[in-house]
């Protein structure tokens, strides 16, 4: 019987098996391929500078994500702490995007501009300065560590195989731009740009707030 | 999505659920040789370790009921709700129009409850206990970061609570800051003056703030004063509220009083920046963290509950 055979054949079930549960990410992974939302950059959304993709490195080589998300969910419980609901084109130019799972510390999805440079340089110095009852750890490593202009430089023009729309000047200028810049400066420029380019957020992710 | 992706989810989902049907009904239908055990139960025929064979029942009704259930459960979510490629569902439910709907409520109850409160002008707002509660909360929640949860400040953050303004402390002009935030750039003079003419412009601060200093220095400090620094903090050193520069004869220093500070500061310049909170805080919450924020500076106040 066809079942008997099944049943003694370990690679034909495997194959099958493979084959009968992939239907669920045909129809759930593949068609988002191609929708224009979730490719396509978020209105005013751009390529992260030399500057903000080195502060990104530094960002996934602390294990930031460990502890930070970075995806604000449509409830209001969310959009009141932490403003306006993140979208799919936000996050084009992430490889690999830092959503991440786990909030020990606050979402940092939109943190962009909440705080001043200084706040963020004395709370990777020292957290608790600015915020006592804060378990974040302390990073002042950062603060002696330059950012590799080189590096950088092929970064992006692996970006730009990956579809990053780089010109050769911006990429000519990245060592340049990030020359003397420290680690933590690096950092800072980036979370200082997070989830401020989108234009097209609506105001009042409070209730009440107009 | 396309046409080609709507009929591509569509076809392989609804595909799918004809075919587990089918597989269900196939399979039960199907008989595999059985045999009687001496009990008069049907067996499937194979005898392991001499004596063990496998019944050949049916499966369980329930079982099966349960199933079809889930199957008739998946086509009715699909019915109601967004799944079958560009069919949004009955119902039309998105995720965003959920959002919306809870806003609005939420919106609606604040309005109901505090829209009238919060029109009222701040003055009055600054004395309204449950203005000030509100006002507290909202603080605690977005202000204390910086200012600190006793809104007394830190090195660099003001004190808000000592009725010293770098930017002015008039209910419009604490709205003012609060709405659209505040950015105070004092320059670097470390190349206009060297290390001894920066001392003598620090000890001379010191003297516009009350201090103890040494008058000989102070006198030669005040030419530098005079030169470099009264056009933002005045000839007399009382500050200038437009510009955000304090007034140097309060004594009130946000990064530090001592000498080494003060000669930092003249040195490197300053670079304080509040964030703007009309947009994140909204105007009626900015309004009532104002009137707190004011409440914290009327001394005597009979509204500090």
């Amino acid at each position: 019987m066809l079942h008997e055979k099944l049943e003694k054949n370990t690679a034909l079930m495997a194959v099958l098996i493979v084959v009968a549960i992939s239907f669920g990410g045909l129809v759930q992974i593949v068609p988002l391929m191609f929708k224009g939302a979730i490719v396509e950059p978020a209105d005013g959304v751009e390529p992260y500078s030399a500057i903000r993709l080195a502060g990104r490195d530094v960002y996934i080589a602390e294990g930031c994500y460990n502890c930070h998300s970075q995806q604000i969910r449509p409830f209001r419980s969310e959009t009141e702490r932490y403003g306006h609901y993140s979208v799919a084109g936000e996050f084009v130019y992430d490889h690999p995007f830092q959503w991440g799972s786990k909030r020990t510390g606050p979402d940092l999805a939109r943190v962009g501009g909440i705080y001043s440079d200084d706040w963020h340089y004395l709370h990777m110095i020292d957290p608790r300065a600015v915020v006592p009852e804060s378990n974040m750890p302390a990073y002042p490593w950062l603060e002696h560590r330059y950012v590799d202009g080189q590096a950088i430089e092929q970064r992006m023009r692996a970006l730009r195989r990956l579809g990053h729309p780089y010109t050769d000047e911006q990429i000519e200028n990245a060592s340049s731009e990030v020359a003397g810049v420290t680690e933590l400066e690096a950092l800072i420029a980036y979370l200082q740009g997070l989830g401020t380019e989108w234009t097209g957020q609506r105001p009042g992710a409070q209730a009440g707030g107009e | 999505m396309s046409a080609f992706w709507h009929w591509f989810v569509v076809i392989i989902t609804l595909g799918f659920i004809a075919a587990m049907v089918w597989l269900f009904i196939a399979t039960g239908r199907a008989r595999v040789p059985s045999e009687t055990n001496e009990e008069g139960n049907e067996t499937t025929g194979h005898v392991w370790d001499e004596d063990l064979t496998e019944l050949n029942n049916p499966m369980p009704r329930w079982w099966l009921w349960l199933f079809y259930g889930t199957v008739i459960w998946s086509l009715i979510y699909l019915a109601l709700y967004p799944g079958l490629g560009n069919f949004a569902g009955i119902t039309g439910w998105t995720s965003e129009g959920q959002y919306i709907e809870e806003m609005e409520q939420a919106t609606a109850e604040f309005d109901a409850r505090f829209g009238e409160l919060v029109g009222r002008p701040l003055e009055e707002l600054a004395h309204n206990p449950e203005a000030l509660r509100l006002g507290r909360n909202i603080f605690a929640h977005n202000c204390s970061t910086c200012h600190g949860s006793d809104a007394r400040g830190a090195r660099g953050y003001p004190n808000l609570t000592n009725n010293h303004w770098s930017w002015g402390g008039r209910p419009e002009q604490v709205l003012t800051s609060i709405y659209e935030g505040r950015e105070g750039i004092m320059p670097g003079f470390g190349d206009a003056l060297n290390d001894q003419e920066v001392t003598r412009t620090a000890v001379f601060v010191q003297q516009l703030a009350g201090m103890q200093v040494d008058q000989t220095m102070a006198a030669a400090g005040r030419r530098h004063y005079d030169m470099l620094c009264a056009a933002c903090h005045g000839p007399d050193g009382e500050g200038n509220p437009d510009l955000g520069s304090p007034d140097l004869t309060a004594g009130v220093f946000s990064y530090g009083s001592s000498i080494d500070a003060i000669r930092e500061t003249i040195r490197n310049g300053r670079h304080g920046v509040m964030p703007a909170q009309r947009d994140l805080l909204g105007e009626a919450r900015s309004r009532l963290v104002a009137a707190y924020v004011l409440s914290l500076n009327e001394t005597n106040s009979d509204a500090d509950d």
